[in-house]
């Protein structure tokens, strides 16, 4: 006789704990062919301000963490990632209805991308920041920092997980924290992926995910006074021009939609683009 | 404001009222360290801007005839003789042989051993001691250099010699130097108790005292914090001015290190109600210098200090540049060197 | 007669000639404007100086055409070296009528001829040469080799430094390889009018540059305009955000240089007469006329009553009056407008209990001028100790420890620039470390350098001015055939114009209609 299975209940990841939407809904997520998966929880405008005042309170600990430190931590969560990738090829597999080797190659891109944005978070101020030659007896260092709480809109296409990676891991290198809300037809792997990080040495808060709608959970964001820069990476389904309109009010700092192959592609800029440049000037004199 | 009771004291209860104890090295240390750092970069830009000031017509007239009053006429030469300090002393006197209403210098600043020559010189025209200003036609003092002036290695016995002949021969005004070794060597309880046992000496038979100035020798304190510490020293042990160079050490007065020395007398007679003096020597060589000091003084510390009890230039060749410049506005066209006198 | 009071020394302004009538400059020549013109007066007589053009839409149009045609014909084919050059002759012509260009700005802000002559236009000098030298390294920028120009760059600049924020946004927008439409502010249109004068000497090619005046409603044509592929604005928070609104969803690269609360922030171990010197500069400095000005004073109770003293005495030495006098500190306040402001806000913070403070000084009889001003019992809660007021006012809190400082000093939507007073090396660069803000100044205050990037957080805006960075804001990385490979990734754009992406929503929903 075949073991009854015990089906996973999806709920959302705030602050490093797995909460029920606050508002107790579920919507069904269902297989490439129309099965039952999975009721997520259906994040509401509540669940995303607890999210951000999650995202705010570990903003300190994280940004002031070292850089060698932050490196460690991303290159921790595919260490691992690695581990379960039975788990995300499965549910990639179901949700996405690809085969798996599509699945398997997906899963080891994600894995190889926290590596690859690991490697900068020593590095990226480096490249990035600048001694600069002023004409007088100063001492002038500029050098990028983190911009603060980022909220994002993952990628709702195909690739769930690698969107989801694609759009989060730029922004941790610095030191920002998260709030992302996880592709709402595919949200099975961005719950795992909140396990992975439950069990990794990523503090709480510093990614916050909720699941749900994005047209419903997004324009919270976008005019939260406490969230510092909006990526509107996978809001091309939005109404993400309005989102950016009311991003103005707080000057947010916003990147716009990506769509096809290129979108959320590894790059140093993906992670400027949620820095601040500071230039530190410092009298210098002997006497 | 209303006068501190510090006002009354003497400099002895005064220094030991503020420092808390006796003037050992290690309270001094602890005093002097509690007193706020000089930020080099911002000091010198302070200075900078203070000589932007651009000073004018009838200001630059008042503020050149300012300068004459206010210079310590000096020679301090192996070579000088009786015969060069006599040369001195008539060109202190009358500055500017073509026009008699140029106003007379505030000292003469010779060696020790040629205060007499120049109170002779002098004559009627040397100041009497004690005199306050504005009692008529301003009188000439001398200033003698002691305490084994420049370097002052000496021991004490003998620099304290050096201060009583000068006084004995009739100096009004004594300029010491610090103990410059002592000082960076930490023993700040040694220079303070010199300069008390100098001041003692500056006492006359009469128990009037010489002026004293404390000569920092900033070139060689070199740091702008080291020079407002031994600014601090000098004032707490009874300095009644205190003076940046001897004029044998590079550099010698800045605008800068002059305005760090402006600033300690002003929060000074802020503490205390005293009023300090100043006086920038060696350097200065041209009006358009001298002026930014007048303006530095006028700045920080206030105009009713630009009088010589409370402010002098240590000079040589200023006062010739001042005269063309006097010349020049009196006449509306440039002047000469030939149209000055060497001294 | 006191010496302390300095014979009058003012400037001369023989060697500036000036017309009675400017029109606009677009493609290389001047031409009137179709809007209505509009006098440029003296803020410190009240006295016109001259008329000047209004750009009105259809102006606006041909100076972006003009800019357009020139950035595809000409300035985009040059070599890095020869737009290097131009910037380098422009460099030395300003450096040759610095004189004139002082006198002008002078006449036409009101800021003291001291800091014009010393410090505006010697930057705007600077920024030019610094710049130059970048024209042909901009594989170094910092965005990957064989970096893009963007286009056309709209600019839209303060009354604050005229010049010197011109040079800011045309010297990094030409290096990169942009052509420019800017416009100055309503009240300071002079200089950059004289400067269009300048460009006709160093024969730069006609529409490289254009310069349009007017008010609000035509910088807000321009920046609209869709011609324009960069917009690059220093002003206040408020039409920054207004221009944020409004490029929502184009393909403009925009920067903003915006308002700011800067604290300066004394600890009780400071250099306390450099200090003192550095919070006049930080708030007097061109009346308080200064984004990053340091209008909070955050002082640690300890040493308040000490540093307020000192600061009162120094106050009392600061010279107000004729701005073109060669010892005038304080000069007047720009405009009728901006003096009502703050004078609103001044009125405010006595209401709210603050303690109000002045240093006596003579106001001339005509003219917009505001005494020197201190605010002390000022609470963080104070509309004083929160709304920038742009002038000579200064607003005072305590704090008793470092935390306290650094949370105090990051209590603002702003976060432009903020000081630091200690003698105390670890503890300052601790600071820094923990302030929100986008230049830092520990013990000296409002320094500018063409090599220093300078802009802000939050809502002080983004994007920054200056150095390497102030480069790359007018640049983007090549265009690159799309491999998502991390090998490939290094340097890409992240900008995608709205139609691009709606062209992805299409071929998006087409997928799912294909499963």
């Amino acid at each position: 006789m075949n073991r009854l299975a015990i089906p996973k209940t999806y709920k959302l990841y705030i602050g490093g704990k797995f909460p029920r939407s606050e508002s107790g809904r579920v919507y069904e997520v269902l297989s490439h062919t129309g099965d039952f998966l999975a009721n997520a929880a259906k994040g509401s405008r509540k669940d995303a301000r607890d999210a951000v005042v999650a995202a705010r309170n570990a903003l300190g600990g994280w940004a002031g963490a070292t850089a060698y430190n932050r490196g460690q931590v991303l290159y921790r969560i595919a260490e691992l990632l690695e581990g379960r990738r039975a788990q995300f090829i499965a549910e990639i597999m179901s949700c996405e209805g690809v085969n798996a080797a599509v699945a398997s190659a997906q899963v080891d891109e994600a894995i190889d991308r926290w590596v690859w944005y690991a490697g900068w978070a020593d590095k990226y101020v480096q490249v990035a920041g600048n001694a600069n030659p002023v004409s007088g007896p100063f001492f002038n260092l500029s050098v990028p920092e983190p911009t603060g709480v980022v909220a994002i809109i993952a990628p709702q296409g195909t690739e769930s997980l690698l969107g989801l990676v694609s759009a989060i891991a730029p922004a941790l290198v610095a030191g920002n924290t998260v709030v992302v809300v996880a592709n709402e037809n595919a949200p099975l792997s961005a719950i795992s992926l909140a396990e992975v990080l439950a069990t990794s040495d990523v503090p709480g808060g510093v990614v916050n995910i909720v699941t749900g709608s994005p047209t419903e959970i997004a324009p919270w964001l976008a005019t939260h006074a406490d969230v510092n820069a909006l990526d509107l990476v996978g809001a091309g389904d939005l109404d993400w021009v309005e989102l950016q309109i009311s991003a103005a009010d707080t000057l947010k700092r916003v990147l716009p939609p990506e769509t096809g192959a290129d979108a959320a592609a590894p790059a140093l800029n993906r992670i400027l683009a949620f820095t601040e440049v500071k230039t530190v000037w410092h009298t210098k004199a002997i006497l | 404001m209303t006068q501190s009771p510090l006002a009354t004291y003497q400099p002895e209860q005064r220094a030991l009222a503020l420092i808390g104890g006796e003037a050992t090295d290690t309270n001094l240390r602890r005093y002097l360290q509690g007193i706020p750092g000089i930020d080099a970069v911002g000091l010198e830009a302070r200075a900078a801007d203070l000589g932007t000031r651009s000073i004018k017509t009838s200001s630059k007239r008042w503020a050149i005839d300012t300068i004459i009053g206010l210079i310590d006429l000096t020679t301090l030469e192996g070579a000088d003789t009786p015969g060069k300090v006599r040369s001195l002393v008539a060109k202190a006197l009358v500055p500017d042989p073509g026009d008699p209403g140029t106003p007379r210098v505030a000292a003469v600043c010779v060696y020790g051993d040629m205060v007499g020559a120049a109170v002779t010189a002098l004559g009627s025209a040397h100041a009497a001691a004690g005199e306050t200003e504005g009692s008529g036609v301003q009188g000439v003092r001398v200033a003698a250099v002691a305490t084994a002036f420049p370097s002052g290695r000496a021991s004490l016995a003998v620099k304290l010699a050096d201060v009583r002949d000068a006084v004995a021969a009739g100096a009004d005004e004594i300029d010491m130097v610090i103990d410059r070794g002592a000082f960076l060597a930490g023993r700040f309880g040694q220079v303070y108790d010199e300069i008390v046992a100098v001041k003692e000496a500056c006492r006359r038979a009469d128990g009037s005292m010489a002026h004293l100035k404390v000569i920092l020798e900033t070139g060689e304190l070199n740091t702008y914090d080291n020079v407002r510490r031994a600014s601090w020293l000098a004032i707490l042990a009874g300095g009644d001015f205190i003076k940046t160079s001897t004029g044998k050490v590079a550099p010698a007065a800045t605008l800068p290190v002059t305005l760090s020395m402006l600033e300690v007398v002003r929060d000074w007679h802020r503490l205390t109600g005293v009023r300090i003096g100043v006086k920038p020597a060696g350097g200065i060589r041209t009006s358009k210098d001298a002026i930014k000091y007048l303006v530095t003084v006028a700045e920080t510390v206030g105009e009713e200090w630009l009088t010589p009890h409370l402010f002098r230039f240590g000079a040589s060749s200023l006062l010739n540049d001042v005269l063309l410049q006097r010349q020049k506005m009196t006449t509306g066209h440039y002047s000469g060197p030939d149209y000055v006198t060497i001294d | 007669m006191k010496f302390l009071d300095y014979a009058p020394a003012p400037e001369s302004q023989a060697l500036l000639s000036l017309k009675s009538d400017y029109g606009l400059f677009i493609n290389g020549d001047f031409t009137a404007g179709r809007g209505t013109p509009f006098q440029t007066i003296n803020p410190a007589t009240e006295q016109q100086i001259a008329m000047i053009a209004t750009a009105n839409e259809a102006d606006v149009d041909d100076a972006v055409a003009a800019a357009r045609h020139a950035y595809d014909g000409v300035w985009s084919r040059l070599s890095g070296s020869d737009r290097g050059k131009y910037l380098f002759r422009i460099a030395r012509l300003v450096q040759e009528r610095a004189r004139e260009l002082a006198v002008a700005e002078t006449l036409d802000n009101g800021k003291p001829i001291k800091e014009t002559r010393d410090v505006d236009i010697p930057l705007v000098a600077a920024w030019f040469f610094y710049y130059a030298g970048w024209a042909d390294k901009l594989d170094h920028a910092g965005v990957g080799p064989n970096p893009a120009s963007l286009g056309v760059a709209a600019q839209v600049i303060p009354w604050n430094f005229p010049l010197m924020m011109l040079a800011w946004k045309i010297a990094p927008a030409l290096a990169a390889g942009n052509t420019v439409v800017l416009k100055p502010a309503e009240t300071t249109s002079l200089t950059a009018l004289l400067f269009a004068e300048i460009l006709q000497q160093a024969d730069l090619p006609a529409g490289v540059v254009n310069i349009i005046t007017g008010d609000g409603s035509t910088g807000a044509t321009l920046v609209n305009h869709p011609g324009v592929n960069k917009v690059a604005f220093t002003g206040s928070t408020a039409v920054g955000r207004a221009i944020a609104r409004s490029v929502a969803g184009t393909d403009k690269k925009l920067s903003l240089e915006l308002g700011g609360k800067g604290a300066n922030i004394v600890f009780d171990d400071a250099p306390i007469d450099q200090a003192v010197e550095g919070i006049v500069r930080g708030i007097f400095f061109n009346q308080g006329h200064v984004c990053c000005a340091g209008s909070r004073l955050l002082v640690q109770e300890s040493i308040h009553d000490d540093v307020i003293d000192r600061l009162k005495r120094r106050m009392q030495t600061l010279r107000l009056g004729d701005p073109l006098d060669k010892n005038t500190d304080i000069g007047a306040i720009n405009s009728a407008e901006q003096l009502a402001r703050i004078r609103e806000l001044s009125d405010l913070g006595e209401q709210e209990g603050a303690e109000r403070w002045s240093a006596d000084c003579v106001i001339p009889e005509n003219g917009f001028w505001f005494a020197p001003t201190i605010f002390t019992n000022v609470s963080t809660s104070h509309r004083i100790a929160r709304d920038e007021i742009f002038g000579p006012v200064l607003s005072v809190l305590t704090f008793r420890t470092p935390a306290e400082a650094i949370a105090k000093a990051n209590n603002t939507p702003y976060g432009l620039s903020a000081g630091i007073w200690s003698d105390k090396g670890s503890r300052i660069l601790a600071v820094a470390d923990k302030l929100r803000a986008g230049v830092i100044w520990a013990n000296t205050f409002n320094q500018f350098d063409p090599s220093s990037p300078f802009g802000g957080y939050k809502e002080s805006g983004y994007g920054r001015e200056g150095g390497r960075h102030g480069l790359a804001a007018y640049l983007k990385p090549a265009v690159r055939t799309g491999s998502r490979s991390i090998a490939a990734a290094d340097h890409r754009t992240l900008s995608v114009s709205k139609k691009s992406a709606s062209a992805g929503k299409k071929s998006a929903s087409a997928e799912k209609a294909a499963k």
